[in-house]
């Protein structure tokens, strides 16, 4: 079996696990979006035909929800916090440094897919505002300056 | 094993007080992501590493968060006749020092935030007192006495910091599910529904609606089957108590949907947890897992023959569902869009069918008002809201953290009292309560009782409890453009006055804030905010206005600053503002040319350097990084 074909079985299994369940439709796109970082054109197809939607009903899904990504995704998920506290004390600095050092803008991927960089409104980590979290690992009471030794931890 | 009576309940209380309390030493290491964050894993590691390495008879146990977050990580030592004292901001290296002391008899004065000798278990309205035979840290504060906890009633907040959330006979030890053994053995449907009535307990999402009465109408309405739901869709930026709670105490929240569920008549409930916070969803579904093998949640609940089931329901990332009618829309595999109420979901909610939504905290406080009854419970609080409220005091301010206060506390004693006040001697300009849907309240305005009431009147409002305090560097134009961001960011689209207004609002604010704004476009700006208040479908265009009236009406003179003087009072706004070196004071020290991205920064060494205004792009790194003082911004 090559490579395509197993994912196809494995985005099947997914599919069926939450069939059943009353709008189920969006864990099965939260663990598909998981699994492959992104949502491809086939991905959608195939969940729109296993589960008898129409195709616009799963792209609307796709595209209404912030977790979901049309786009293949860098291997670290970069998440600069906006919430209020950290907007207070400055996260949309660390947001222009970061976009500086990657030379992408919030919500884009590097090229080498290493990084994307996207922005969120509180992780709830507002004591240690200014906050960002690079896939499980939350830096906070940040400056500029810390930034680029952060991102070397993350290669 | 399932729990079928008391007398299993309080079998299972001796078990879960033997693990609260060992005869032998315990460490205590509150892993909330908060913790966690700043590093309480590497902490919990060492610790448990150390006592390891040196054979020492201890044990390492996991909380939730106690509320202090700017002095995590914590971490809290138990010893059987000996005070209880908390360590704040512990290192690895810190706690294996710690551990060594400890195996020695050793206290660490230096690193204590505070010391304990009793712990008050609200449910059953005792003091626990340790049995302390050795007098030691005396000089320690104790914990009802430091600033921070001193106002404090801690009521949704009994059990984060002070059990293991993964242990639900720690929960049953303090109390846990013997409400719901109460409710189920001894309370008719409607007597449940009467007390919460009489307690007074208003929704703690924000809106504030007396939940007692909410629950009979979903009781009264017709169709079945009716649901549960505990909205956890978190969604305001600087608000997270709902994370804490579902990380640090998940069955306070299960067992209070069960009380609801038996009011109202449900047997299927549902937890919408927000996307942005996996270890909170990792919580609840543990312990539901645990309520259900206990017979605490599903068939046949305590040998009563009542049923509930509770799912986890997990958001995809958008704000509006923070909404129940779009919160239902999501269950149901929609996106996220509200719809008009009436009918409401009591009537019509979750696939058509009679439900009743409410809070993370509001499901939190059931079990502890049935246990110590209404007339306690509608002691506490203002004429009109009762109980006690969680606000999360973040922002520019010392002590940032969850804090549990009596409805009716003064802002400045929010503020000076708990919060200790701001830091590096700056003068305390506004705070800011109820997020995207609040306002900004003037710190002339600081003697103002905090209830629901009292924020409305104030042009804010509760919301869910977000306390954002700043300062005299914080540009009041610039906040009202940041919310207007997030709300644009977050209309679902559905109706033009939230979607198309709230972006005309924003483009005003915008030409406000670089200088380019005419002096009738405040005028407009007011007739904007007030259709979109008034003409928006659902509460978020229908608050989104808000943050804008409120600085509006309470800094006026900054917008007109902007306006006519070009400038922006708090020297934020990078179109009005310019960076220059102070020529007395750089030292020529070079750190300031290093970081600057645009190479707009020259001088020779150890001599006074300068900034090509034509290439600096005002990030503030300049600002940022040197240690004199020397970059100055006008």
């Amino acid at each position: 079996m090559n490579d395509k074909m197993k994912r196809k079985v494995d985005l099947e299994k997914v599919i069926n696990k939450y069939k059943a369940e009353k709008g189920g439709i969006i864990s099965v796109l939260q663990e598909i979006n998981r699994e492959y970082g992104y949502l491809s054109e086939d991905a959608l197809k195939l969940v729109a035909k296993k589960l008898d939607v129409p195709l616009i009903q799963v792209y609307s899904i796709a595209t209404f929800y912030t977790a979901f990504s049309l786009k293949p995704r860098g291997r670290h998920l970069i998440n600069v916090c906006l919430g209020t506290a950290c907007f207070v004390k400055g996260g949309n600095r660390i947001l222009e440094k970061l976009e500086r050092e990657l030379g992408i803008k919030a919500g884009e991927t590097t090229k080498e897919l290493r990084y994307s960089l996207d922005t969120v409104h509180c992780i709830g980590c507002c004591s240690l505002a200014p906050v960002i979290r690079i896939d499980e690992d939350a830096y906070g009471r940040l400056k500029q300056e810390k930034v680029p030794e952060i991102l070397k931890k993350h290669k | 094993m399932k729990i079928k009576n008391l007398k299993d309940l309080e079998e299972l209380k001796i078990k879960g007080l033997e693990s609260l309390y060992p005869k032998r030493t315990k460490i205590n290491v509150g892993l909330g992501t908060c913790g966690i964050a700043t590093g309480a894993r590497a902490v919990f590691d060492s610790i448990a590493d150390e006592i390891e390495k040196q054979g020492i008879d201890a044990l390492v146990g996991k909380t939730g968060c106690l509320g202090f977050c700017q002095r995590e990580p914590l971490v809290d030592v138990w010893q059987p006749g000996k005070s209880r004292i908390i360590y704040c901001q512990m290192d690895p290296e810190k706690a294996r020092d710690l551990v060594t002391g400890l195996a020695q008899g050793k206290t660490r004065k230096e690193w204590a935030l505070c010391r304990m000798e009793e712990e008050e278990f609200i449910i059953e309205n005792t003091k626990k007192k340790y049995s302390i035979k050795e007098k030691d840290g005396k000089d320690i504060p104790l914990y009802r006495e430091i600033p921070f906890y001193r106002k404090q009633k801690k009521i949704a907040l009994r059990n984060c910091g002070f059990m293991n959330p993964e242990n639900i006979e720690e929960y049953i030890a303090r109390g846990g599910y013997f409400s719901l053994a109460r409710v189920l053995s001894r309370l008719k449907e409607e007597e449940v529904i009467e007390e919460i009535k009489n307690s007074g307990l208003r929704g703690r999402g924000g809106a504030g609606f007396p939940t007692g009465l909410k629950w009979k109408f979903c009781r009264d309405a017709r169709g079945e089957p009716k649901y549960i739901i505990c909205n956890a869709d978190e969604g305001d930026p600087g608000a997270y108590m709902d994370r804490s709670i579902l990380e640090g105490d998940p069955h306070s929240v299960l067992e209070g949907m069960v009380i609801g569920a038996y009011a109202i008549g449900s047997h299927e409930g549902y937890i919408y947890v927000r996307n942005e916070y996996p270890l909170a969803a990792q919580s609840v579904e543990r312990a539901i897992r645990q309520a259900e093998e206990y017979g605490l949640l599903g068939e046949n609940i305590f040998n009563s023959g009542f049923n509930f089931r509770i799912r986890i329901s997990q958001g995809a990332g958008a704000f509006v569902c923070g909404e129940e009618t779009a919160l239902l829309a999501s269950i149901e595999g929609k996106i996220g869009e509200p719809r008009p109420r009436p009918p409401f979901p009591a009537e019509r909610g979750l696939w058509d069918k009679p439900t009743n939504i409410n809070n993370v905290k509001t499901w939190a406080n059931v079990p502890v008002i049935i246990a110590r009854g209404a007339d306690w419970y509608s002691k506490m609080g203002t004429a009109k809201s009762k109980g006690t409220m969680v606000f999360s005091l973040v922002g520019k301010i010392n002590n940032t953290g969850l804090v549990e206060v009596p409805m009716g506390i003064k802002l400045r004693e929010m503020i000076y009292d708990i919060g200790e006040g701001i830091p590096e001697g700056k003068k305390f300009k506004a705070v800011q309560t109820g997020g995207p849907s609040g306002g900004c309240i003037p710190s002339e305005l600081a003697d103002l009782e905090v209830d629901y009431e009292k924020l409305t009147q104030a042009g804010s409002m509760m919301g869910s409890g977000g306390m954002v305090v700043m300062d005299e560097d914080t540009c009041m134009v610039n906040v009202a453009k940041y919310f207007l961001n997030f709300t644009k960011d977050e209309s679902c689209g559905k109706c033009t006055p939230c979607r198309e207004g709230i972006k005309r609002m924003l483009e005003i604010l915008d030409d406000i804030s670089k200088g380019k704004a005419k002096e009738t476009d405040l005028e407009l700006l007011e007739t904007l905010a007030r259709v979109v208040k008034d003409a928006s479908l659902c509460a978020l265009g229908g608050t989104a206005p808000n943050p804008v009236l409120t600085t509006l009406r309470y800094f006026r003179n900054e917008y007109e600053a902007h306006i006519k003087d070009k400038k922006c009072p708090a020297h934020i706004c990078p179109d009005l503002i310019h960076y220059s070196i102070d020529k007395e004071k750089c030292t020529g020290c070079g750190l300031c040319l290093k970081e600057c991205p645009q190479t707009a920064i020259s001088g020779e060494k150890k001599k006074p350097h300068s900034i090509d205004k034509s290439k600096c792009i005002k990030c503030g790194v300049c600002f940022e990084v040197c240690n004199f003082d020397a970059v100055e911004i006008d």
